[in-house]
C-alpha cells in the first residue's frame, strides 16, 4: 500500500457518486437518439437532484422509522459497494476487507431495505411491487454469483482487486471462452438487476409492468432523490464490476503515480461512455418481456454462467 | 494457472464455445424463423473453425470443406428451409413439449455428460484441438433433445440439422476432417435429405391439416 491509498479510496467513491447520474444521462440520450427522439440533456439527472433536494418531503402518518431511513441505507449500501470494485485503481484498502461475494451480499441488503420500506407503508402498489422485485432478485442472485465464480477460478481469488491484476499481468492476451458465457450471463444479469428493460421499464407508470418504480412510488424530495440516485449508482457499479471482470485494461495499478491514476480516470469515461451506448441500443431492440418470462430469462442467465464454469473445467485444466 | 496456449487454439475454444452457446439458444428459442437464423449461425462459426484448423494444420481439403459449409449450410439450406417455411405458412410459434427452464437443466446435464465422456477419449488424440471434442459432443447431445422436445415437424428437422452440425465439428476436431469423398457424400445426402423432407412436410399437412406429429401416432383406420 502507499502513500496514495487512501486517498484514491476516497477519490474513487466520490467519483463513482459524481459520475453515476452522468452515465444515468448519457443512457437516456443514447435511447433518445436511437428512439429519433429529440434528447435531453446530459445534465438532466443532475438538474433532478437539486430539484428533488429542494422541495419539502412528505412523509405519510403511518410510516415508521424504517422508511425514513430507508433511503439512507440504500445509498449507503451502493456508496460501500462503490468503495470495493475497483473502477479507476486496484489500490484499494477496503477491498482488502470485503471481497466480491461480501459485494453481492451488499446489494442484497440494499435490496432488502428497499423491499421493506415498500411494504411499510400498506399500499397495494408498494407490496406488489417488493414481491416481484424479490422475485427477480432471488433469481438473479446466483447468477451473478456464478459470473463471479468463473473469474474466481480462473485467478483463485475472491477479491477484485486480484483478478483485474491478474489479468493485467498475463504477458499477451489470452482468450477465455468461459468469459464469453460468463459476459452474455452478466449483461442479462445487468438487465435485470436495475430494472432495464426486458424485465422492468423505469420510464412508464403502467401498473401491471412496473417493478422498481412501484416501491418508490411513496417517496418524495430528499428521500426519493437518495433513492434515484442510489438507483444510477447501482447501474454505475454493476458497469464497474463488468469492466473488472471482462476488460479490465486501463485501470491503475498499485505503483501508478497520480498521472497514471488521471489516465485511468480517462479510460474509465471512455468505457463508461461506451458500455452505455451499448446498454442502450440493448434497451432499443428488445422488447419488454411478461413478468412470467423473467424467470426463464434468468434462468438462462444462471445456466450460461454455469456452462461457463464448465467449459472452463473442460478447456483449460 | 493454466499453461499459455497459442492463439490459434485460443480462438478455435472461443469459436467452439461459441458453438455450444448458440446450439443453447436453439433450445430456448420458440420461434422457427429465429431457429433457421441460428442454424445459419452455427454454420458460419463452423466455417470459421474449419478454417482456422485447415490455417493451423496446413491442410488443403480442409479449406474445400470450409468453402462447401460455407455454401451449403450458411447459404442454402437457410434458404431452402425459409422458403418451406413461408409455402407453408408456419411463421409462429412452435410450442416445445416440456417448458424451457426445464428443457435447459436437462440440456446442462447433458452438457456435463458429454464432458465426461469426452475426457478420456480426448486425452488419448494428439491433435491440438482435441479439448474441443467434449463441446461437439454435448452440441450433437443438445440437437438431440431439441429433436426430441419439438413436436412440429421443420423444428425436428432443424434439430436434425444441428446435430449433422455438431458431427461435423467432432470430425475437424479429434481427426482434422473426414476424406474428402466422404465429406462431399455427407453434403449431398443433406442437401437431398432436407429437399425429402420439403415433400413430406406437404404430405403430411394434406394428410392431417398440420405439421404436429402428434396426429401421427393416431394409425388406426376408422
Amino acid at each position: 500500500m502507499n502513500a496514495l491509498a487512501p486517498v484514491s479510496q476516497l477519490g474513487g467513491v466520490v467519483l463513482a457518486v459524481a459520475l453515476a447520474p452522468l452515465l444515468a444521462g448519457w443512457v437516456a440520450q443514447c435511447r433518445a437518439w436511437l428512439q429519433s427522439r429529440s434528447a435531453p440533456s446530459l445534465l438532466l439527472p443532475y438538474r433532478t437532484l437539486r430539484k428533488l433536494f429542494r422541495k419539502d418531503a412528505a412523509l405519510a402518518t403511518q410510516a415508521s422509522p424504517l422508511f425514513r431511513a430507508t433511503p439512507y441505507a440504500v445509498f449507503g449500501a451502493m456508496a460501500t459497494a462503490a468503495a470495493i470494485i475497483p473502477s479507476v485503481t486496484t489500490d484499494l484498502p477496503l477491498a482488502r476487507v470485503a471481497d466480491a461475494i461480501a459485494l453481492v451480499g451488499l446489494f442484497a441488503t440494499a435490496r432488502m431495505f428497499i423491499a421493506l420500506a415498500a411494504m411499510d407503508i400498506g399500499t397495494v402498489f408498494g407490496s406488489m411491487g417488493a414481491r416481484r422485485e424479490m422475485m427477480i432478485g432471488f433469481l438473479a442472485e446466483p447468477a451473478l454469483l456464478m459470473v463471479l465464480f468463473n473469474a474466481f477460478l480462473m485467478f483463485g481469488s475472491t477479491a477484485l482487486p486480484t483478478i483485474v491484476k491478474g489479468t493485467l499481468d498475463a504477458d499477451g492476451l489470452t482468450l477465455h471462452p468461459s468469459l464469453a458465457f460468463a459476459g452474455v450471463a452478466f449483461v442479462m444479469v445487468l438487465l435485470a438487476e436495475n430494472a432495464r428493460i426486458p424485465i422492468d421499464n423505469p420510464g412508464t407508470h403502467l401498473e401491471v409492468t412496473m417493478i422498481h418504480e412501484s416501491m418508490v412510488l411513496e417517496y418524495s424530495a430528499r428521500h426519493l432523490a437518495l433513492i434515484e440516485w442510489a438507483s444510477w449508482l447501482k447501474l454505475f457499479n454493476y458497469a464497474c464490476i463488468g469492466f473488472t471482470l471482462f476488460v479490465p485494461w486501463g485501470i491503475a495499478p498499485h505503483t501508478a503515480g497520480p498521472s497514471g491514476l488521471l489516465l485511468a480516470i480517462v479510460w474509465l469515461l471512455v468505457k463508461l461512455a461506451v458500455a452505455g451506448a451499448v446498454l442502450a441500443v440493448i434497451e432499443t431492440v428488445s422488447a419488454k418481456l411478461r413478468i412470467f418470462r423473467a424467470p426463464e430469462f434468468l434462468s438462462m442467465a444462471f445456466l450460461l454462467a454455469v456452462l461457463g464454469l464448465l467449459v472452463h473445467l473442460l478447456l483449460q485444466s | 494457472m493454466m499453461p499459455p496456449l497459442n492463439l490459434a487454439t485460443q480462438l478455435l475454444h472461443v469459436l467452439a464455445a461459441g458453438l455450444l452457446m448458440i446450439s443453447f439458444s436453439m433450445l430456448a428459442q420458440r420461434r422457427t424463423r429465429r431457429l433457421i437464423v441460428l442454424l445459419a449461425w452455427q454454420g458460419v462459426v463452423l466455417t470459421a473453425s474449419t478454417l482456422l484448423v485447415a490455417v493451423t494444420a496446413h491442410l488443403q481439403h480442409l479449406y474445400y470443406s470450409a468453402a462447401l459449409t460455407l455454401i451449403e449450410k450458411v447459404w442454402l439450406m437457410p434458404w431452402i428451409l425459409l422458403r418451406l417455411m413461408r409455402r407453408l405458412g408456419i411463421e409462429g410459434d412452435s410450442d416445445p413439449l416440456v417448458n424451457i427452464p426445464t428443457l435447459m437443466l436437462v440440456g446442462l446435464g447433458l452438457v456435463i455428460f458429454a464432458f465426461g465422456l469426452a475426457q478420456p477419449i480426448s486425452s488419448l488424440a494428439t491433435t491440438v484441438t482435441r479439448q474441443t471434442l467434449g463441446i461437439a459432443m454435448a452440441v450433437i447431445l443438445l440437437a438431440f433433445l431439441m429433436m426430441i422436445a419439438r413436436h412440429k415437424a421443420v423444428t425436428q428437422v432443424i434439430g436434425f440439422l444441428s446435430m449433422e452440425n455438431g458431427l461435423f465439428f467432432a470430425a475437424t476436431s479429434t481427426t482434422y476432417g473426414m476424406p474428402m469423398v466422404i465429406e462431399l457424400g455427407i453434403a449431398l445426402d443433406l442437401l437431398v435429405g432436407v429437399f425429402i423432407f420439403g415433400i413430406f412436410f406437404f404430405q403430411i399437412r394434406e394428410q392431417f391439416d398440420s405439421l404436429d406429429l402428434h396426429q401421427l401416432e393416431a394409425l388406426k383406420e376408422d
